[in-house]
């Protein structure tokens, strides 16, 4: 099943000129979101298709995490078209659109001070059947395994960062939206992560990954959003990244 | 002064009957607040309802106290769920004085209807045969229905804790309690949980209210009465924890008693003391995470 764009003129920009490997799992379109009076979101556009690494790039407060957030349902008052494997997703309740078998990993890594780690670890329910045993994730990030009865938040910063991700990994989505994984990490810890995320990707998962950090998203991104002022502006795929390099900067401000 | 052991322990053991009331109610405000962020002020209504229930399940349809410890906190917590469907869950995201005097309202409403077809005079529920008498320890002569209501609550108490701090459900619930949002992200569904969670404080109430029926009489005015205590008794130990309001509870209970024998002119207000020095010390009580 492939969806047509039929979207406002400044997305049709956006869709990049790689051929995209598999059949679209998120679409969103004209995708609006408010907190409370303020306008955060003013027109999405962008899909993410089966097997692939996504990466929404942008400055600090251009939207990302908002997008994050309203494909999650978490923000209530939102507008537009999101389709998750061809279902409408844009009116229903966060735990429901959970239960199709969308996860997220919160920027703020959301570890329970109330929960140990393996309480952390057992919280989110499965959704789907074939989520990764505990042998799996121990494998992925053996560091868990030995703080098993550690207060969830007396882990370091990077094993809270692999407990967030482990605990979405049990649950059988295959589709997982990670809000800034790498954010104020160290870079062996970075490095470690990305393995993670590149392995993720080779077993078939499909990751929608918010960073500000782009040369650590261009180690496994197939493709790139450049998100500004709630609207998607640009976008392409990296094998056209070296092309757009100084666009990129001048996008992101470095 | 010579100590009346036979007074002491008598005294002793009243405490610990008000304790064991003191725990059960404030573990389900404890419950409660974490959940839901309301300080339930219907607590002593609800608790009077199940006294209530007591009373008619036994002379309206002749089903006698056992049957009763079970149907009526179950009937009184379905009381709750409707109230927290109808009600409740529309404050839920607004300041904590929106749910205190919304509950404080329905308490009085509940106390009110109560009130106009009962009076305010107690009305007799007597002690079941299987519990009647008392037995001689040698220090103290020992009723058989408050040890009954000690223990039984403590287990009640502790089921609670463990349900709470060591299950499954329980990391589930702890988690919403911290962090409502990012749990229904998971999948769980949170305001459910909230539902259920209310009908357990409320029905932890209402077992209370059964449990004091043959002891205190069943009167529209006893939660209110009790409730007050109660608060100061959440205020001592602090809301954020299961096994502080537990141990506050009894151990206040306890404290009363203690007063009670050597200074009685205190008795009445020994908590409230303790409760005004604690405020001046620690705030947000002696277990209370601060909210």
């Amino acid at each position: 099943m492939v969806e047509t764009m039929t979207t406002a003129s400044d997305a049709a920009a956006a869709t990049p000129s790689a051929q995209p490997a598999g059949d679209v799992v998120l679409s969103v379109q004209n995708l609006q979101a408010w907190y409370g009076e303020s306008h955060i979101l003013h027109g999405i556009d962008f899909e993410v298709r089966a097997g692939e690494v996504v990466t929404l790039l942008g400055r600090n407060g251009a939207g990302k995490t908002t997008t994050l957030k309203s494909i999650m349902g978490i923000i209530p008052k939102r507008s537009g078209s999101i389709r998750f494997e061809g279902k409408d997703i844009s009116r229903a309740s966060s735990d429901k659109i959970a239960r199709q078998g969308v996860a997220i990993c919160p920027e703020e890594r959301g570890i329970f001070a109330s929960l140990d780690v393996r309480e952390n670890l057992m919280l989110p329910p499965q959704v789907r059947p074939g989520g990764l045993s505990l042998e799996q994730i121990f494998e992925l990030f053996p560091n868990l395994k030995e703080r098993l009865k550690s207060q969830g938040t007396k882990l370091s910063g990077g094993e809270q960062q692999m407990l967030a991700i482990a605990r979405i990994l049990r649950t059988g989505a295959r589709f997982l939206m990670l809000d800034e994984p790498t954010e104020g990490l160290a870079p062996v810890i970075i490095q470690q992560i990305g393995h993670t995320i590149q392995r993720l990707k080779n077993e078939g998962f499909t990751i929608l990954l918010v960073e500000q950090n782009f040369r650590f998203a261009a180690t496994m991104a197939d493709r790139y959003y450049i998100v500004e002022h709630g609207k998607i502006i640009d976008g392409f795929a990296n094998s056209e990244l070296s092309a757009n390099m100084d666009k990129l900067h001048s996008y992101l401000g470095v | 002064m010579s100590i009346n052991l036979q007074a002491l322990f008598a005294q002793l053991l009243v405490g610990l009957i008000n304790g064991s009331f003191y725990a059960l109610l404030s573990l389900g405000l404890a419950v409660i607040f974490g959940m839901l962020n309301i300080i339930n002020f219907a607590h002593g209504a609800l608790y009077m309802m199940g006294a209530f229930a007591a009373y008619f399940l036994l002379n309206v349809l002749g089903i006698g106290y056992w049957w009763a410890l079970i149907i009526a906190p179950l009937a009184v917590g379905l009381f709750g769920i409707i109230l927290e469907r109808t009600m409740l869950q529309w404050i839920a995201q607004l300041d904590h004085l929106y749910g205190l005097l919304l509950t404080f309202g329905l308490g009085l409403i509940i106390q009110g209807v109560f009130q106009n077809y009962f009076g305010s005079s107690g009305l007799p529920y007597a002690i079941p045969d299987e519990l009647k008498g008392g037995v001689n320890l040698g220090f103290m002569f020992l009723p058989i229905y408050r040890g009954w209501v000690v223990v039984f609550s403590l287990v009640v108490c502790l089921a609670t804790w463990y349900l709470i701090e060591r299950t499954r459900l329980g990391a589930n619930l702890r988690a919403a309690t911290e962090n409502p949002t990012l749990v229904r992200a998971f999948g769980i569904n949170v305001p459910r949980m909230i539902t259920l969670t209310y009908g357990l404080g409320v029905g932890l109430a209402a077992l209370a209210g059964v449990l004091s029926a043959p002891i205190n009489q069943v009167r529209p005015l006893m939660g209110a009465d009790l409730i007050i205590v109660v608060f100061a008794v959440v205020v001592i130990g602090g809301m954020g924890s299961i096994m502080g309001s537990i141990i506050t509870g009894f151990a206040l209970g306890i404290v009363e008693g203690l007063t009670k024998y050597f200074y009685p002119e205190a008795s009445n207000t020994v908590v409230f003391v303790l409760m005004v020095l604690v405020l001046l010390i620690k705030p947000s009580g002696l277990t209370g995470r601060t909210a």
